[in-house]
């Protein structure tokens, strides 16, 4: 312990003796961006750290994933603004990778670069008519009722059928239940999206199936969640008690997992507790176990679009860790990005890193992105200290203002922190017009127009 | 450093962190807040301590993630994450006390201290859940309030654990 207190001294020590004050540059301001922000403004004195985002507006999914009615979990919104003003950092939004700036341009300007975009791409279940209207990724419908600038156009079908069918029993799945769900009474004075707020008032949608692959002892969304679902006001839950069957290698599971044996607490319950039927016009939400989705079903009268699914029963085969194969992951050793995914610890690309579900997959809470910045800082104070970055430390980097000055040529329209406030404060006025604590802006034009203005 | 990270702690957070959260009023809870934000933002700091001098203050030592030991006062009715932050004390608080997260996850080092607090609500124990390096003496430092039985207590902020994931997943590199 006294070892790990010297080697921080040494670390805070090496930075400000460098005649160079170290730039870096982080690609995305998602919880992962932030909290690995800080962390290197506070272990190396003297750094500069600036955030980019493809969006005019920070905060990733706190913002656009995070549901409107959590909006105690969006408090770390404010540790994460007091980083921004943190003098020796800028978030720069509407700058995205690839387009604005290049990664090349950005290891030119920055003595370390790391990247924290996230796992935006949906995982394709390969099964027949997943193409047709109506089959849509949570990710997609999470940024329709988020008011994320490419979800508002998405306008799902909530009119037609008084039916909806959610694959996957996680806290996100349980999202979308609740959205739906619930009386938008009390949606409408969330920060929910003004046209998703509509389109639940007209909606008629009245059953929502919840269904997962395997049994409620793994059931994979936590307590406050499925407790919150579970409560939500006049809903009929239906759950089959057959399913509620535990196995011997159940019962291990949950003797070893504190969560998954209140979940299955919570799911038993609920599973008795209620009436055997709805009452007449009540909502529904069933929990269907052990099934998984065959094909989607095309509509006769309506061409190209779902109109049912097929699903079948599985069998749960042994235990086995790692149920999931993260995709969309970066090689990567303790956050260290590798050149190839042979694994080698020698195909480390020296200067560039990663943070968050683009390191790990998309798993974990918002917290978990705390301790997946510390190992990434952690690797980079080492590799600062070992001299391993002496190659690229001990020039001068131009950092912010050659990014800035790259950018203007470019006519690249560059949102500040302080215009993103503007956008903030506009969108708080609008929402205190409505009851709301926010009314976003949707779309591109707005938000670039707010945040230009004086 | 850290100073400049807590300079601008909203005053009236320790009072919030006592309020009973009815789960009706939790819809609500969002925009009670943020009134409290615009609240306490506008004020000085000078105006934001609150606490009675008069009532007294309690010892109360937090041992770091390094071992270190920060002996402190924290003043009855506070709670040990508000009095954290007040002392520079690293103990992250993400949703500010809302019951929203497991960050300020703390360790109670004795049991005679753990088995003087009243038993955690489900919502408490439904973040404990998530918290990582969970233990027997495990609480939110956000919900343990200073009172003068736990004159003494001591409370050990965990070091991260090196796998992150909620349910031990871990994932494989494509």
């Amino acid at each position: 312990m006294a070892i790990f207190g010297a080697r921080r001294v040494l670390w805070r020590s090496f930075s400000t003796i460098s005649s160079h004050p170290l730039r870096v540059c982080i690609v995305g301001s998602g919880p992962a961006g932030f909290y690995t922000a800080e962390k290197i403004l506070k272990t190396h004195q003297g750094s500069q750290v600036d955030i980019i985002d493809r969006l005019p507006t920070p905060y990733g999914l706190v913002r656009s994933g995070v549901a409107p009615d959590h909006p105690e979990t969006k408090n770390v919104i404010n540790q994460f603004s007091r980083v921004a003003q943190n003098g020796r950092c800028s978030f720069l939004g509407n700058v995205a990778l690839g387009y604005s700036i290049s990664l090349v341009e950005l290891r030119e300007l920055y003595h370390v670069v790391v990247l924290a975009y996230g796992a935006e791409s949906d995982r394709v279940v390969g099964i027949p008519g997943e193409d047709l209207k109506g089959v849509h990724s949570a990710r997609e419908f999470v940024w329709w009722y988020n008011g994320h600038p490419y979800g508002r156009n998405l306008d799902p079908d909530l009119k037609n059928t008084d039916t909806a069918v959610i694959l996957g029993q996680g806290n996100v799945a349980l999202d979308v239940a609740r959205i739906l769900l619930r009386p938008t009474s009390e949606l409408a004075i969330t920060d929910i999206a003004s046209h998703a707020l509509t389109a639940l008032e007209q909606s008629s949608i009245r059953k929502v199936y919840l269904v997962g692959r395997r049994g409620p002892v793994q059931a994979a969304c936590t307590a406050k969640e499925l407790r919150e679902v579970l409560g939500i006001k006049d809903l009929y839950i239906h759950i089959k008690e057959t399913d509620l069957k535990i196995t011997p290698a159940d019962e291990e599971e949950m003797k070893n997992s504190r969560i998954h044996r209140r979940i299955y607490e919570l799911l038993s319950k609920a599973a008795t507790a209620g009436p055997s039927q709805p009452s007449s016009g009540q909502r529904e939400l069933h929990f269907v176990f052990f099934r998984q989705p065959d094909r989607f079903l095309e509509s006769y009268d309506k061409k190209g679009y779902v109109s049912g699914m097929h699903l079948e029963k599985t069998t749960l085969k042994g235990i086995g860790s790692g149920k999931q194969i993260a995709i969309g992951v970066v090689p990567n050793v303790k956050g260290r990005i590798l050149s190839d995914n042979s694994g080698d610890p020698t195909s480390i690309e020296n200067g560039l890193y990663v943070c968050g579900w683009l390191k790990r997959g998309p798993t974990g809470i918002i917290a978990t992105n705390l301790y997946c910045a510390e190992e990434t800082v952690a690797s980079l104070s080492e590799d600062l200290e070992l001299g391993v970055l002496a190659s690229t430390t001990r020039l001068p980097k131009l950092g912010r203002d050659g990014l800035l000055q790259i950018l203007d040529n470019r006519n690249v329209r560059v949102v500040p922190f302080s215009a993103w406030e503007r956008i903030d404060k506009e969108e708080k006025r609008l929402g205190s017009l409505r009851n709301k604590p926010r009314e976003k802006l949707t779309s591109w034009e707005e938000l670039l127009k707010v945040a230009g203005s004086e | 450093m850290s100073r400049s990270r807590y300079t601008q702690r909203h005053c009236c957070q320790y009072q919030w962190s006592t309020l009973e959260l009815l789960p009706e009023t939790r819809a609500f809870q969002g925009s009670i807040f943020q009134k409290h934000h615009g609240f306490s933002t506008s004020a000085s700091d000078g105006a934001s301590a609150g606490a009675d001098e008069e009532k007294g203050t309690i010892p109360v030592t937090f041992v770091s993630k390094d071992g270190e030991e920060i002996p402190i006062q924290v003043p009855i009715g506070m709670s040990m994450l508000e009095a954290a932050h007040e002392n520079d004390i690293e103990l992250e608080g993400a949703c500010e006390g809302s019951l929203a997260c497991s960050t300020c996850h703390v360790i109670v080092m004795d049991m005679e201290y753990y088995n003087k607090l009243e038993d955690p609500a489900d919502e408490e124990n439904d973040m404990l859940d998530l918290a990582f390096g969970l233990t027997e003496t495990s609480r939110l430092g956000c919900q343990i309030v200073a009172s003068p039985e736990l004159d003494g207590i001591r409370l050990a902020i965990p070091a991260a654990t090196r796998n992150f994931s909620v349910d031990g997943y871990v994932p494989k590199p494509h």
